[in-house]
């Protein structure tokens, strides 16, 4: 049990850093200096233990999902809701949930963790759970290269007490099995006739076909279409309406029944279904806000595989398009990923607007698909304006790199109701 | 009359695409389109066989497990490359093809890939890792910019010359201050992101030279770079 002390400063330094306005690291941070087991002490309470949800694309919307299915089957559940997946944001989470005594009142907690933070983190609390979703192309400035990616998310699954689950499709995810000795092993995966429309990384880059995988698998998405999905889970399908849009956030779906079904392998796969059909975008993954009673939707891109799914997923007719890349730490600083994913799908209508600090090269970008831009500017809120007031009639969709989507949001919440995510 | 065709080769996209090298060859076969010049692109991957005739000819960077995986192929085709680039063939060889179309590459743990000596320059692995916004500058093609990330320190030998001098960033190793290599009209170089989008000086003269070894006399016509010039502008002004 961490001092009670730590726990009243922390509380303190996290609530004068929301009073600032600021980030959940810094009182995340001091915890950590102050008391470095302050984390596992409190984890360690937890009657179902820890599960780790990590991989390049997808953490969020999958995380949101998995706390869903689960809340839907009567657990309470801790998570870091702020997507600040690091370590110290885990730390910042925790001390808005624990009460003076150092309680944590839950009974599982559910962890997004990026790859390199998650390395770290299962070092002093081993979870019970994990769930390794993909290795995409991303952050190559940051890892090197996506083998290196790859081995960290071995490492997480070798640190997991009870059950990984895998992504059956992804070759370097599902390979990892054979490193997991000791370690119950459970898939997800898809139908083979949806493989085509999921590529994985190497897929995408040299266009080679993929070959349906012989894995038995515990959830498998078998079929979506606009708003319909169908999940078979054991021998059964089951049908169902979502609110999350975008292929790969319903393939994120099968991710989070199989994670669910392992850890209660008691609950009705009909009520996991229809938690899952309640579960709205997580913030800017396809989140939907009104502006002047048109829908503006916000679509996060990290990488060329997401970027290349949204614009498959998304279809942009009808649709003010604009582009918003930024090159912060956050974002990767390395812009060639622009140059992995194929805009033609948007030449038909064109891009509305083109912004963010590295607005020139992703307008460079889309003149060599020849795609016509109407406006091309650095600054985000004038942009956004533009947009705004060029379009005032149709609905917009911006895709945005993650400072740039914090930035626009922040914008947009003085001209709508944006969910405040703290 | 029938529109000029060049053909351009581009080795290994299966293994070696890892930082948008697909980039310079769409670079390259939008330009000839624009100018009214049919492109021709030919991709060669491990056990296919090479064309007979070839303009231009591309390479891009690899993970460890590609260059492993392509090693030996590129060993079997490296007398035409040879040949090519002595008759004075434009190539343009980014990171990992950079370092295989030298002598050799050594990794930390001391094993020996050979190369196929396009280059006099040696590669040694390091723990260090490279990694970051990238400014050079040459007398033949000015200022270029890109991205940097590679663990080799790549040395120049004496039959070789650099490509351009860093004006920020690393280059060819963290110490001589070169960059890149150029022997004839073969350019290596570790700059990605990618190299020739924002510094179409360089694919302007991968096509001309191109052009005037196939004898064909073709008037430039103007294209617009002013997206590219000021995505340069920026980019010169970006943290490592």
């Amino acid at each position: 049990m961490p001092h009670p002390f730590t726990i009243l400063l922390g509380k303190a330094v996290r609530h004068a850093a929301r009073l600032r306005g600021g980030g959940s690291a810094l009182p995340g941070l001091f915890v950590e200096k102050i008391s470095p087991d302050f984390i596992p002490s409190i984890l360690s309470q937890l009657p179902k233990g820890v599960v780790v949800i990590s991989g390049t694309n997808g953490k969020t919307t999958t995380t949101k999902m998995v706390v869903s299915l689960l809340e839907s089957q009567g657990l309470k559940v801790f998570t870091n809701r702020t997507g600040s997946n690091f370590t110290r944001g885990v730390a910042a989470a925790l001390l808005g949930e624990i009460d003076t005594r150092g309680k944590l009142s839950a009974d599982i907690a559910v962890l997004e963790l990026d790859e390199a933070h998650a390395v770290k983190f299962v070092q002093i609390v081993k979870p019970r759970y994990s769930l390794l979703l993909n290795v995409m192309r991303d952050q190559l400035d940051r890892f090197g290269e996506i083998d290196t990616t790859a081995k960290m998310l071995q490492k997480i699954g070798e640190a997991t007490t009870d059950s990984v689950i895998l992504n059956r499709e992804d070759p370097r995810v599902a390979s990892l099995a054979t490193h997991l000795a000791t370690q119950n092993i459970a898939y997800f995966g898809l139908d083979s006739s949806l493989l085509s429309h999921f590529p994985t990384d190497d897929q995408l880059h040299n266009k080679q076909a993929a070959t349906a995988s012989k894995l038995p698998a515990a959830a498998t998405l078998t079929k979506y279409g606009e708003d319909e999905a169908v999940f078979k889970i054991g021998k059964k399908s089951y049908a169902t309406p979502l609110k999350v849009r975008g292929a790969y956030n319903v393939y994120n779906g099968a991710a989070a029944l199989a994670l669910v079904q392992t850890i209660l392998p008691e609950a009705p796969a009909e009520s996991l279904v229809t938690a899952l059909s309640d579960v709205t975008p997580a913030f800017g993954r396809g989140e939907v806000l009104t502006i002047n009673g048109q829908p503006l939707e916000l679509v996060l891109v990290k990488n060329p595989s997401g970027f290349q799914l949204s614009l498959e997923s998304f279809s942009p007719k009808g649709h003010a398009t604009m582009i918003a890349v930024n090159d912060n730490y956050a974002d990767g600083r390395d812009m060639s990923w622009l140059w992995d994913v194929d805009f033609t799908s948007l030449k038909i209508d064109g891009v509305a607007a083109v912004s963010g600090v590295r607005a020139f090269d992703m307008a460079l970008r889309l003149q060599y698909d020849e795609i016509a831009i109407e406006h091309v500017e650095t600054s985000l809120v004038d942009s956004l304006k533009k947009l705004i007031t060029a379009h005032p009639d149709m609905p917009k969709r911006i895709f945005c790199t993650y400072t740039a989507m914090l930035a626009l949001r922040q914008e947009l919440s003085k001209m709508t109701n944006v969910e405040v995510i703290s | 009359m029938t529109k000029p065709t060049i053909t351009i080769l581009q080795l290994y996209p299966r293994d070696m695409n890892i930082y948008g090298d697909n980039g310079n060859v769409l670079v390259l076969q939008r330009r000839l389109e624009w100018q009214d010049i049919t492109p021709n692109i030919i991709s060669y991957n491990v056990g296919d066989t090479l064309p007979e005739h070839v303009d231009i000819i591309i390479g891009g960077g690899g993970q460890d497990s590609g260059q492993d995986r392509i090693q030996k192929d590129l060993l079997s085709i490296a007398p035409k490359l040879r040949e090519w680039a002595e008759a004075g063939t434009p190539m343009l060889m980014v990171c990992g093809l950079y370092q295989l179309f030298g002598k050799y590459f050594k990794t930390v743990e001391g094993h020996v890939i050979e190369g196929i000596s396009i280059f006099d320059i040696t590669t040694h692995g390091s723990h260090e890792r490279l990694i970051g916004n990238i400014v050079t500058r040459s007398s033949e093609f000015g200022d270029i910019v890109g991205y940097e990330n590679h663990s080799g320190q790549t040395v120049l030998g004496d039959e070789v010359t650099a490509l351009a001098s860093v004006i920020k960033g690393a280059g060819n190793n963290s110490g001589d201050g070169h960059e890149g290599a150029r022997y004839k009209n073969v350019i290596g170089t570790y700059l990605h992101g990618s190299l020739l989008p924002k510094n179409p000086k360089i694919a302007d003269f991968l096509i001309r030279t191109a052009l005037k070894n196939a004898d064909i006399s073709h008037e430039k016509q103007p294209i617009n770079d002013k997206y590219a010039e000021q995505a340069r502008k920026i980019a010169l002004q970006r943290p490592r």
